[in-house]
């Protein structure tokens, strides 16, 4: 099914040396988003590479103010993956932070050895749905998924990265899913790293309200691009025993009909 | 390395709490949410058409983030034309360090005036600067003529809002407190006074015409201060701000050093920028320009009175002094999904929201509970930096003055924390002996679902926490690329 013409199969890159940043968070918490971005692009013809030595891109620390700790894994994010010639990420934020705060940081180290290595490595590293559409140049991933499916831009990918409707144009593609739009989809879900702690309550009065949204639509799976937001917005739905299980993106796109999701 | 003193605080916002308490507070008065969540829908989308329609926004935004830029970078010499231009029109022009000084001053004028009231121009700075309250101090009452500031004075209470202060009244609220209060300042409302729009409006319409027609004095802030030219402007939407301006024989303009725009031409972006932001209009309905004295037309005695008051302490951060474009069209406010829960008080100023958030911790240091805790007061979901007409990167400033709020201390556990998870993580093989705690709790919990973990309430009160892996992802790819990996 090809709903935006145009792009079907993959041209496999295999010039391309690509690298997967699993992010902290997925390698820790959510293996199997990782696992799936290494299954659906092995289908499309691309080796990806895993370096051991990689390990967080410091959001964490610049977002909650404490920049001066995130220059070391600024210097080692640049160390792991400047060999390569693309890097992807399973995560709006993160690659939002490596685009968007790794020169700042770099700055504030007042080393400017560092930051032209920050120049070299951060127009290299995409968010998936990024590589697949401007990299790759394919919509149709060849995925199977028969289920009704509403899908929440998160908002680094949609106003740090403006990733746009490419994570949209490659769900469209996908065989047999039943695509419904979520109103309200643009407005944060309130999970904002550490304001989801640090600001408990309206986090939760956004995340509910958003949770409503979702649950307006009937869709059994709510899917986007971040887990740290579907962690927050699925602890919402699953203390409400809604029913409706949250998804990273890259596993519907990597889910067939002989190894479904 | 901070040149100019903060901005005191004024005793009003001495000792709120910080930003989480105050928030829970707002979030619990239904009826305020309900007001909030129409108001800002309503504008956000009004915004969003009119915003559309333009070809070239982003031009126009560059544009006017460009003229304030421009003015900012030399202000200390566009300051001195401004000076020279107003003079030259015959305007009487003063300094003012802070609120005090301001006050002072046009104390000073009304009392030189022998005038025990003034009609006022809704005007951020003047609130700002507590001028209402120091004017009562003195025995001058000062008359907010716009109806939503009429409104919130007539109730006693604070603005919430940049452009509509009164976004957390609805009408029903507002024709009672119509009919309870407006008799005890002048012209009562009528006694069959409904809560209809229009019969409202019409209320403070006759309530406020007997004090235009009478007032010797009127108090005005100023959207715009053309250095070129030596004209002032003021946009306003229902004609009492041209009231003001025209009518009095006395004009006293307070205005922040930051308004000041180099030339007569960059007036026109800020006129199509400014309207669409705000109010969601192509164009406002009134917009008022005066050089100085005319004889014979309007006010024959023109002050102004240029506010410091943290403006040079914030100019002097080469990130922050962005904040200072700010041309108080509000749309941050209305696009913000924090402030459409928690509403304009809970920020503890006259600047609420996330230019609040960013602009009163910058004006007035981080040292109080509240302006410690504003920087953290969003989500950083970006949504502001993409309505604001002047290209202010608030999550930028946000993240800025986090680190500003760290560096003084007082989050010591956070800040040990935060260093643990550093060191954890600026080296491979110590994320790895961290990630094995988090899978052998994996493999204990297995299936089931985290309600409750002690310590963690602030997540698990409301949300279930993930489930941990039995394996990372990490481990997994050793385990498939044995025979290599990429060490």
């Amino acid at each position: 099914m090809l709903l935006d013409g145009g792009m079907t199969a993959a041209q496999p890159r295999t010039d391309l040396r690509v690298a997967l940043f699993a992010t902290c968070f997925n390698d820790t918490m959510w293996p199997e988003t990782p696992k799936a971005v290494v299954r659906l692009l092995e289908r499309l013809g691309v080796r990806v590479e895993f370096p051991m030595d990689q390990t967080c891109c410091g959001q964490m620390m610049t977002n909650t103010g404490y920049a001066g700790d995130a220059v070391p894994l600024v210097r080692h994010f640049v160390d792991v993956f400047e060999k390569y010639d693309a890097v992807v990420a399973p995560s709006g934020s993160c690659v939002g932070s490596v685009r968007d705060q790794h020169p700042m940081i770099a700055h504030l180290a007042g080393d400017p050895g560092l930051a032209s290595e920050v120049e070299e490595v951060r127009p290299k590293v995409y968010e998936l749905s990024e590589f697949l559409v401007d990299v790759l140049g394919v919509t149709d991933v060849g995925a199977w998924f028969p289920h009704r499916v509403t899908y929440h831009p998160t908002c680094h990918s949609l106003r740090m990265l403006r990733v746009g409707d490419r994570p949209l144009q490659l769900l469209r593609a996908v065989e047999g899913i039943d695509l419904v739009e979520l109103p309200g989809a643009e407005e944060c879900c309130g999970f904002g790293g550490t304001f989801a702690v640090k600001n408990a309550d309206v986090s939760v009065a956004m995340g509910t309200d958003k949770a409503e949204h979702v649950a307006e639509t009937g869709a059994e799976v709510l899917v986007a691009g971040d887990n740290s937001c579907l962690a927050h917005i699925g602890g919402i739905l699953g203390r409400q025993r809604s029913g409706i299980r949250t998804m990273h993106l890259a596993e519907i796109l990597a889910s067939t009909k002989e190894n479904p999701a | 390395m901070s040149i100019g003193p903060v901005q005191e605080t004024s005793p009003t916002f001495v000792g709120m709490p910080a930003f989480p308490e105050a928030a829970r507070e707002a979030l619990a008065n239904t009826q305020q949410r309900q007001n909030l969540h129409n108001a800002t829908h309503t504008i956000r989308a009004k915004r969003a058409a009119v915003v559309a329609e333009v070809d070239d926004w982003e031009a126009l935004r560059v544009a006017g983030a460009d003229a304030k830029d421009e003015a900012l970078h030399h202000l200390g010499d566009y300051l001195e034309q401004v000076e020279e231009s107003l003079t030259a029109n015959g305007a009487i022009v003063h300094w003012a360090r802070d609120a005090a000084e301001a006050n002072r001053i046009v104390i000073d004028i009304a009392r030189a005036k022998e005038v025990d009231e003034v009609v006022k121009v809704k005007s951020m700075a003047t609130q700002e600067i507590e001028l209402n309250e120091a004017l009562e101090e003195a025995g001058i009452s000062a008359w907010e003529t716009d109806l939503a500031e009429l409104i919130v004075q007539l109730f006693g209470d604070r603005p919430s809002h940049i452009l509509v202060p009164a976004i957390h009244r609805n009408r029903t609220e507002i024709r009672d407190v119509f009919l309870r209060e407006m008799a005890r300042f002048g012209r009562p409302a009528p006694d069959d006074l409904t809560d209809d729009p229009a019969r409202l409006a019409e209320a403070a319409r006759l309530h406020l015409r007997e004090k235009f027609l009478r007032a010797k004095v009127a108090v005005s802030g100023a959207n715009f201060a053309i250095a070129d030219t030596g004209t002032l402007v003021v946009v306003e939407s229902e004609g009492n701000g041209r009231m003001c301006l025209t009518l009095p024989e006395t004009l006293i303009s307070v205005v922040g050093i930051e308004k000041v725009l180099p030339t007569w031409d960059d007036l026109g972006p800020m006129l199509q920028l400014l309207p669409r932001s705000s109010t969601g209009e192509r164009m406002n309905p009134y917009t008022t320009m005066w050089s100085g004295v005319h004889d014979g037309d309007g006010p024959q005695e023109v002050h102004v009175i240029l506010l410091d008051n943290g403006r040079s302490h914030v100019l002097a951060d080469s990130v922050g002094r962005q904040a200072l474009r700010c041309i108080r069209c509000s749309a941050c406010l209305n696009v913000c999904p924090v402030y459409e829960r928690t509403g304009g008080h809970a920020y503890g100023s006259v600047y609420p929201g996330p230019i609040g958030a960013v602009l009163n911790p910058q004006l007035r240091g981080t040292s109080s509970e509240v302006d410690a805790s504003l920087p953290y007061a969003s989500s950083l979901c970006g949504a502001c930096f993409d309505a604001c007409p002047v290209r202010i990167n608030i999550p930028e400033l946000l993240v800025e003055l986090r680190g500003t709020v760290a560096e003084q201390g007082g989050h010591r556990a956070e800040s040990a924390a935060m260093k643990a998870a550093a060191w954890v993580l600026s080296d491979p093989r110590r994320l790895a002996v961290a990630q094995k705690g988090a899978t052998t709790a994996g493999k204990l919990i297995g299936k089931r679902t985290i309600t409750k973990v002690p310590g963690l309430g602030a997540w698990t009160d409301a949300r279930n926490l993930p489930t941990p892996p039995k394996e990372t992802f990490r481990q997994w790819w050793a385990r498939e690329h044995e025979e290599g990996g990429q060490r």
